[in-house]
């Protein structure tokens, strides 16, 4: 049984906002019947602001309770805020998902970023932006039909670093297995091209907050835990990122090491920037 | 937590039957001894053990008490089966199997790939029968093992056991051939002297024992090399101090499933038709993914069309009804059951399969109960799929039938 929060339980008991709209201003689809999940997002848009959604979702229970919570967080919100959330809002708001539940956010995500992708392109078609979206929207999984941008939107959001983890937010390589090799290069592509010159201060501090506390979550706290002990992040200043260390860590002679070795790089690996590490009693 | 649990999802494992734990306490607490020991006080323990392996024999229809072991679940039984044969005789390097065993089994066949061995995997039709044409086919001089379950997990679908057996003894008479029967034992009669079966496993927590215990047959014919190598114990092919207390529980559970045969296969078999003939008479997106295939008594698998299992899964729990799914999102794989991929089920309805799977536990009030619950919640969860205009189209097209 998933271990899943009682706001996901209470989604998918009593979902919001199911059905259509029949003169919707924008529509957006992801997913398929074959994949096993499809979502259907649909918006009422006035003077920029979104003053309607409806969903329907055919998919599992945390298919269902991100629709349902998406259409919550978007009512009543400006286009432009609506164009910010990302798959890692949906799941924050949801109080978390399982790992391999993970894609099911990233599907409300992709259904909401289509209907908007839509709503823009009314009368208006950039010739120069499809031809620059080419390479971005090359399949790279095709048993799912994932795209390089959704894998690489998906690690920018999400700090994936190995191959399982852009599967268990895209279920790309989930079926056959043979992009995993596709997978890795853009992977790795991300990483050394791209992340060098991302700069962390390009992102709002709640995006970096965010970054920085997956990061914390999916490759440093496991390491910790495996040993007896855990990590917490307490704050964040500057370059300077101040963590908590609890269990079998703290008071343990070789945990200044294994802040500096460990916490550090990972950090400064992923972020591809300068930062210190403090800890806090 | 629901107050009352309704469980259906018996082939997943089973409760331990009171007169199964009864039987067994005792040996937890006043008869500890090793029967291996030379005093009087192990007599009874070793007495204890020698019943319990004659009721096997009896479940089985074994020739000789001396053809079972006794393991400690049905992954052990099978491994001790495949591996031993092979490793005693390392002459021949092709196998037989099926496209749908359970992982216990095809994982054995994967690491013997990566070991040098040619595994065929043969395939089923929509049903989920065995293609025996092409089983004949596959089975050449160089053939060690053929290896088929006696019934699927999932779809509760027989395979033609004995007709198997003739075909590979037809084909080559050096072939071994081991069953994995965790699915039928306490469901249907078991001959293994009939069927022509060399080596044959069962799992005790399937039928009312505890989770823990399991059994192997291997007929006096056949030679393994054991998986565990250690003391003397069941005649050297499975070393470890026996586990009393199981081993009187999975006795015990044999001697209630020989006298609960007759139940199973009438009562239990009319309380899983009435379910089955209900939901899909009352439920128009619904459709029974094994056809009119030879099954086992327990068990339907039924499909809901452009919905998704793991939710409807999810709905039932919350009135406290048990039962499991072949979707991908369950096992948290992203890929649907390898059974019903086998069986080619449409993907509008794979996502949404449920396996439903009674034991003589099952009450005419639980499935009555499922009977009026069920519909509510798969017509809730159709409201909110995105393929309303196919499930129109699929409504009409079932109105008109």
């Amino acid at each position: 049984m998933w271990d899943y929060t009682e706001k996901v339980m209470d989604h998918y008991r009593h979902p919001r906002n199911v059905g259509s709209i029949e003169d919707a201003d924008a529509v957006g689809i992801a997913g398929s019947l074959v994949c096993g999940d499809q979502l259907k997002i649909y918006l009422k848009i006035e003077n920029d602001i979104v003053t309607d959604a409806k969903f329907q979702t055919f998919g599992c229970g945390s298919a269902v309770a991100s629709s349902s919570i998406l259409t919550e967080m978007i009512i009543g919100k400006t286009v432009d805020e609506v164009r910010k959330i990302t798959n890692k809002d949906i799941a924050d708001e949801l109080g978390g998902l399982p790992p391999e539940k993970m894609h099911c956010s990233v599907m409300g995500y992709e259904a909401l970023e289509d209907a908007l992708k839509n709503y823009k392109a009314e009368g208006y078609v950039d010739l120069d932006e499809i031809k620059a979206n080419d390479e971005e929207n090359k399949i790279i999984c095709t048993c799912f039909q994932v795209t390089k941008k959704t894998i690489i939107d998906a690690i920018k959001t999400n700090g994936l670093k190995t191959v399982d983890e852009v599967t268990n937010y895209t279920k790309a390589g989930g079926a056959c297995g043979r992009c995993k090799g596709d997978i890795q290069k853009v992977i790795d592509e991300y990483y050394n091209g791209k992340a060098e010159k991302e700069d962390i201060k390009d992102l709002t501090p709640t995006q970096r907050i965010l970054k920085i506390n997956n990061i914390i979550e999916t490759q440093i706290s496991p390491e910790l835990v495996k040993d007896g002990g855990d990590i917490e992040l307490v704050d964040i200043k500057d370059n300077d990122i101040y963590v908590k260390l609890r269990g079998q860590c703290s008071g343990c002679k070789n945990s200044t090491m294994t802040l500096k070795l460990f916490v550090e790089s990972t950090l400064k690996n992923a972020l591809g920037s300068d930062i210190n590490v403090v800890e806090v009693n | 937590m629901a107050d009352k649990i309704i469980y259906l999802d018996n082939n997943a494992t089973t409760k331990v039957d009171e007169k199964v734990l009864e039987e067994m306490l005792p040996y937890f607490k006043e008869e500890y001894a090793n029967p291996s020991s030379m005093y009087d006080f192990s007599k009874n323990s070793s007495r204890a053990i020698r019943e319990a392996r004659g009721k096997i024999k009896d479940l089985l229809n074994a020739a000789n008490e001396k053809e079972i072991i006794f393991t400690s679940c049905g992954s052990e039984s099978a491994n001790t089966a495949i591996r031993g044969v092979l490793n005693y005789d390392k002459s021949k390097k092709h196998i037989i199997t099926t496209k749908i065993e359970h992982p216990c089994v095809l994982n054995v066949y994967k690491m013997l790939e990566k070991q040098g061995y040619k595994v065929d995997y043969i395939g089923v039709n929509a049903n989920g029968e065995l293609n025996l044409d092409e089983l004949s086919h596959a089975i050449t001089d160089e053939t060690a093992l053929v290896s088929v379950m006696w019934a699927n997990n999932e779809t509760g679908v027989l395979n033609p056991i004995e007709e198997i057996s003739q075909i590979i003894k037809s084909k080559n008479k050096e072939t071994k051939f081991f069953v994995d029967a965790v699915q039928v034992a306490g469901k249907i009669p078991i001959d293994v002297q009939k069927a022509g079966i060399d080596m044959l496993g069962v799992s005790g927590h399937k039928f009312h024992a505890p989770k823990g215990i399991g059994a192997l047959y291997i007929n006096s014919k056949t030679m393994i090399t054991p998986l565990i190598i250690g003391g003397h114990q069941e005649r050297g092919k499975r070393a470890g101090t026996e586990n009393t207390p199981y081993i009187v529980g999975i006795g015990k559970a044999a001697e209630l499933a020989i006298d609960n045969l007759e139940y199973e296969m009438t009562e239990v078999k009319r309380l899983r038709d009435k379910l089955e003939k209900n939901i899909l008479q009352n439920i128009y997106n619904a459709r029974l993914n094994t056809g009119l295939a030879n099954r086992v008594p327990n068990t339907t698998n039924i499909g809901f069309e452009y919905i998704e299992g793991e939710l409807i899964l999810l709905h039932l729990s919350d009135l406290g009804i048990c039962a499991s799914s072949g979707s991908a999102c369950t096992s948290g794989s992203l890929e649907p059951s390898h059974v019903l991929r086998a069986m080619n089920v449409p993907f509008t309805s794979i996502h949404g399969s449920i396996r439903w799977s009674l034991s003589r536990f099952t009450t005419e009030d639980e499935i009555d109960y499922v009977i009026g619950e069920l519909p509510k919640i798969i017509d809730e969860i159709t409201s909110i799929s995105p393929y309303q205009n196919e499930l129109k189209a699929l409504k009409e097209m079932r109105m008109v039938k």
